[in-house]
């Protein structure tokens, strides 16, 4: 029972995920080489290459830095301060992620500039933003809950006893956040860092909108304009190179990094920070953040909105939030079954097995591959190879799939840590199948797991763009693409009830996770009689990417 | 704990043993010495047995081969008479019942149902009084419709054992299921227990290393080490004749002493002593450190006392003879200083051991 290979049922679906993103990178390694010599020079080392190499990296490098100096100090006055009330930062670290890049994009160009909300509101007519500083701002509002959630719950499960110990080995406060705390955020940055630099790497939308260029950029646009097959499979491998450049850093740097708590542990809180006078500044941050990345994207659409409402319209959004929530719905559901058998071979092979690694690998592969490079290759390989799947439903699906599937693995992970071998050991003593085991005791033990999984990516599902623009069959209209359509063209009004419509479900979804996962932790506090004799002294090293329900939820 | 079973199981056929096992071997990986190595043993029905040894000895190992956790390289296993090995049979298949170290309780089910998970070969309409029965001996009634999570350690053991004793096993095999409670529980737990399994006339194997609980607890003792068994025999038995150095020093720390015998005595650092079975030429002797006394300066051997542990019922002192030291429990008696001489001599008589990785 405790072989150290999986059966091979288990590992058909990681076969299965590593093909189906390696088979179309093929195809587009292929179609890149497919020019003449001359041709690949001129393409290779065209100066814009260069160019948008510098302009993805210093863009990526910036955003990181600017999305750590929003998230850490409010993951810490969140978790480490006498700021009341908490929930407030909480929601706040983590109801932007309801927001789409682009819907924020959309939002802060249709607010500014002349004929723009801030102008018809107030007479002033306020800069639009744009370029390097659009983009840098639009990411940092919109992506710094990577960050925010990683941080946070790492604050949160930091042993309060390193600190006390720094304190009575004579370090001040100050010296020891410097010397303790911050160390030991390490892991959790990297990781949640490394969530937002995919995330940067693979935006398109924003960096389009704000005419900033990078890879991604450049790759929409040839796609779209100019159609240059060969350069824009250059260019998303260049994109694949950069991507792959990112992961190998993320785990150089996370190399002899323990994630693991030495001493055990109670549920002992860390001790607060007193504000004092310091409440004041602090509320103005949080009130900045909150108007910034809430209130001006939500003011905006309504805004836009009630100015040039066409009831009209109600038909197609009707339709588009059908056509959203069936394929998402349908993602969802085949994205979890292709998670668990993936989960399950991680969790139960461990970590020191060739094949549980492996999978793991697999899961995260799709992930990191940038959306767009993926969906340019799965256009190559399927026109190549089946034609009569190119733009159809199950391709799309399919894609979802593949890109998502590292998501839905995080929280099944977790919950499988709940679900021991043991108990799957202990039915079968009792005189059940291994089939039966598994239906009767693990599954039940997971359903929460599953469900948050099916929640990610169906939230994922709805904001996601660049598949759905490149895979998606004609006259497939969801929310994101007619916000997307509607927005190029500057029809702010247009855009405005397919955003609202995105906005508002992406953020119940949200609150739905995070009362659902703040409602586990709580419950898990409150059994120390459990505590103490069940194994749950494992320790969390989750591998470099991990997209745990607490630490790094990509929605 | 009032409540009481009739008799568990029809009797097996008299030249059937609830287990037998012969020359069982385990590897885990081919180059490494065997988890198991050759291990060959009969459990009587209706007895105690214990398996007992340090860490790593493949005391737990032996467990989960009997109960189809993990598959023999070779060897066979039999319950009942029936072979487990060739072909293999499944767990589910095979009528042992298990209680884990961490117990395994089903978290997403109450007591009742944990209890009921392993009773679906029965009709319907006896589970439930089977379950609210075995609940009765383990003294749980009150508690089952709480949740795991919400008993405590003690509890939680006693579902354990309500729940693999439910489906009537005939064996029941417990690995180490006292070492996750405090030591005070423990010694409760324990006799609880056994006072359930010998009412309820099971036959059970006991997985543990904790030398104390295995004399208490057991009909009979197997000491392991390294894949094989080193001893078997009744606790007392063991403990007092222990055929090898290890057993000697494992089982209730165990002075070892070398000297030449010659018949039933021998000479030693401590003196001429007498033996408890006759031997000639070099031999290693074992004497129990409760054997060993102080005395007047007239009799027996001067030592150094190096250290002194006062533990309330009686006293242990480390003492040094000549390049040696030697370990003395003294019950009463006025307590010594520490670095001071003192006499001391052996009371009983010695017990000629096997040298470690030796032969007899």
């Amino acid at each position: 029972m405790t072989s150290r290979r999986p059966p091979l049922l288990l590992l058909l679906p990681a076969v299965f995920t590593v093909l189906g993103v390696l088979l179309p990178l093929a195809y587009l390694v292929l179609r890149a080489f497919g020019a003449e010599a001359s041709e690949l020079r001129e393409i290779v080392f065209r100066t814009r290459n260069l160019e948008l190499a510098g302009n993805t990296l210093g863009l990526t490098a910036a955003v990181l830095a600017c999305t750590t100096a929003v998230a850490l100090p409010l993951a810490f006055l969140a978790t480490r301060t006498d700021f009341r009330p908490r929930r407030l930062l909480l929601l706040l670290g983590v109801l932007p992620l309801a927001i789409p890049g682009y819907v924020g994009a959309y939002a802060l160009i249709a607010a500014s500039g002349f004929g723009g909300t801030i102008q018809a509101l107030t007479g002033i007519n306020w800069p639009g933003p744009s370029g390097f500083w659009g983009v840098l701002g639009v990411l940092t509002l919109f992506t710094f809950p990577y960050l925010f959630l990683n941080l946070h719950a790492a604050l949160r499960a930091q042993d309060p006893a390193l600190e006390e110990a720094a304190r009575l080995l004579g370090r001040t406060p100050w010296q020891t956040f410097w010397a303790v705390t911050v160390p030991h955020l390490r892991p959790a940055w990297l990781s949640g860092a490394l969530l937002t630099g995919l995330h940067v790497l693979g935006d398109f939308s924003v960096v389009s909108l704000m005419r900033y260029p990078t890879f991604s950029a450049a790759i929409y646009q040839q796609y779209t304009a100019a159609y240059d097959r060969v350069y824009s499979a250059w260019l998303a491998l260049l994109l694949l190179l950069l991507t792959a450049f990112v992961l190998w850093l993320e785990a150089r740097l996370m190399r002899g990094v323990s994630l693991s708590r030495v001493s055990p542990g109670g549920a002992r809180q860390p001790g607060t920070v007193r504000l004092g006078w310091a409440v004041v500044p602090a509320w103005a941050f949080a009130l900045t953040l909150a108007g910034a990345a809430l209130v001006v994207p939500l003011g905006t659409v309504l805004f836009w909105l009630t100015r040039d409402f066409n009831p009209a319209a109600l038909a197609d959004l009707w339709v588009a939030a059908q056509t959203a929530l069936g394929a998402a719905a349908l993602a969802a559901v085949t994205t979890t079954l292709l998670a668990f058998p993936l989960a399950y071979i991680g969790s139960r092979y461990g970590q020191h097995s060739r094949w549980a690694r492996l999978t793991e690998r697999a899961a995260y592969l799709g992930y990191a591959t940038p959306p767009l490079a993926f969906a340019l290759a799965l256009v190559f390989f399927s026109l190549q190879v089946t034609p009569s799947l190119y733009q159809t439903l199950p391709l799309l699906i399919a894609a979802y799939t593949l890109h998502f599937v590292a998501e839905a693995v995080g929280p099944i992970r977790t919950s499988l840590t709940k679900a021991t071998p043991r108990l799957e050991e202990a039915a079968r003593v009792l005189g059940l199948s291994p089939l039966r085991a598994l239906t009767r005791v693990t599954l039940p033990l997971i359903r929460p797991g599953l469900w948050v999984s099916a929640a990610f990516v169906f939230l994922s599902v709805l904001k996601e763009l660049p598949l759905t623009l490149l895979l998606s069959p004609t006259g497939f209209d969801t929310l994101a693409r007619n916000v997307w359509t509607y927005t190029e063209e500057a029809q702010y009004a247009a855009a405005a009830p397919y955003a609202l419509a995105l906005a508002l479900s992406g953020a119940l979804l949200t609150l739905l996770i995070l009362r659902r996962e703040t409602g586990r932790a709580e419950t898990g506090k409150a059994e120390p009689q459990g505590e103490q004799t069940s194994p749950r002294r494992l320790p969390q090293v989750a591998p470099a990417p991990q997209t745990d329900t607490t630490q790094g939820t990509p929605l | 704990m009032t409540a009481t079973l009739e008799p568990v199981r029809p009797m097996p056929a008299a030249q059937h043993g609830p287990l037998t096992l012969t020359d069982l071997t385990k590897r885990y990986a081919p180059g490494l010495p065997p988890v198991v190595g050759g291990l060959s043993l009969e459990v009587r029905a209706g007895e105690l047995l214990t398996l007992l040894g340090p860490s790593g000895c493949g005391k737990t190992t032996t467990l989960r081969l009997i109960a189809g956790l993990e598959q023999p390289d070779s060897g066979s296993i039999q319950i009942l008479g029936r072979s487990m090995t060739t072909p293999f049979v499944p767990p589910e298949r095979r009528g042992v019942g298990l209680v884990f170290q961490d117990y395994a309780l089903f978290p997403h089910l109450n007591v009742l149902g944990n209890v009921l998970f392993g009773l679906r070969h029965l009709p319907r309409t006896q589970r439930l009084s089977r379950a609210q029965e075995t609940l009765a001996l383990v003294g749980l009634t009150v508690f089952a419709s709480r949740m795991p999570h919400q008993l405590s350690g003690g509890q939680q053991q006693r579902v354990a054992l309500a729940r693999a004793l439910a489906p009537r096993p005939a064996l029941l095999l417990l690995d180490e299921p006292f070492s996750n409670l405090d030591a005070q529980l423990r010694h409760s737990t324990r006799q609880e227990v056994r006072a359930i399994l010998r009412q309820s006339n099971t036959t059970a194997i006991l997985v543990t290393h904790d030398q104390e609980e295995a004399l208490a607890f057991s009909d009979r003792l197997v000491l392991m080490r390294a894949g094989q068994i080193e001893q078997i025999g009744t606790p007392q038995d063991v403990y007092a004749a222990p055929r090898t150095a290890f057993v000697a020093n494992f089982l209730g720390r165990s002075n070892l002493v070398s000297g030449m015998a010659s018949g039933t005595s021998a000479r030693t650092a401590l003196g001429v002593l007498p033996l408890m079975q006759t031997a000639s030429g070099s031999v290693l002797l074992s004497i129990r450190a409760e054997h060993l006394a102080f005395c007047s300066d007239t009799e027996g051997v001067e030592v150094r006392i190096l250290s002194r542990e006062f533990r309330g019922r009686d006293a242990s002192y480390t003492v040094q003879l000549g390049s040696q030291e030697l370990l003395i429990h003294e019950a009463g008696g006025l307590l010594r200083l520490e670095n001071t001489l003192a006499h001391v001599r052996v009371t009983h008589a010695a017990t000629v051991v096997r040298e470690l990785g030796g032969q007899a």
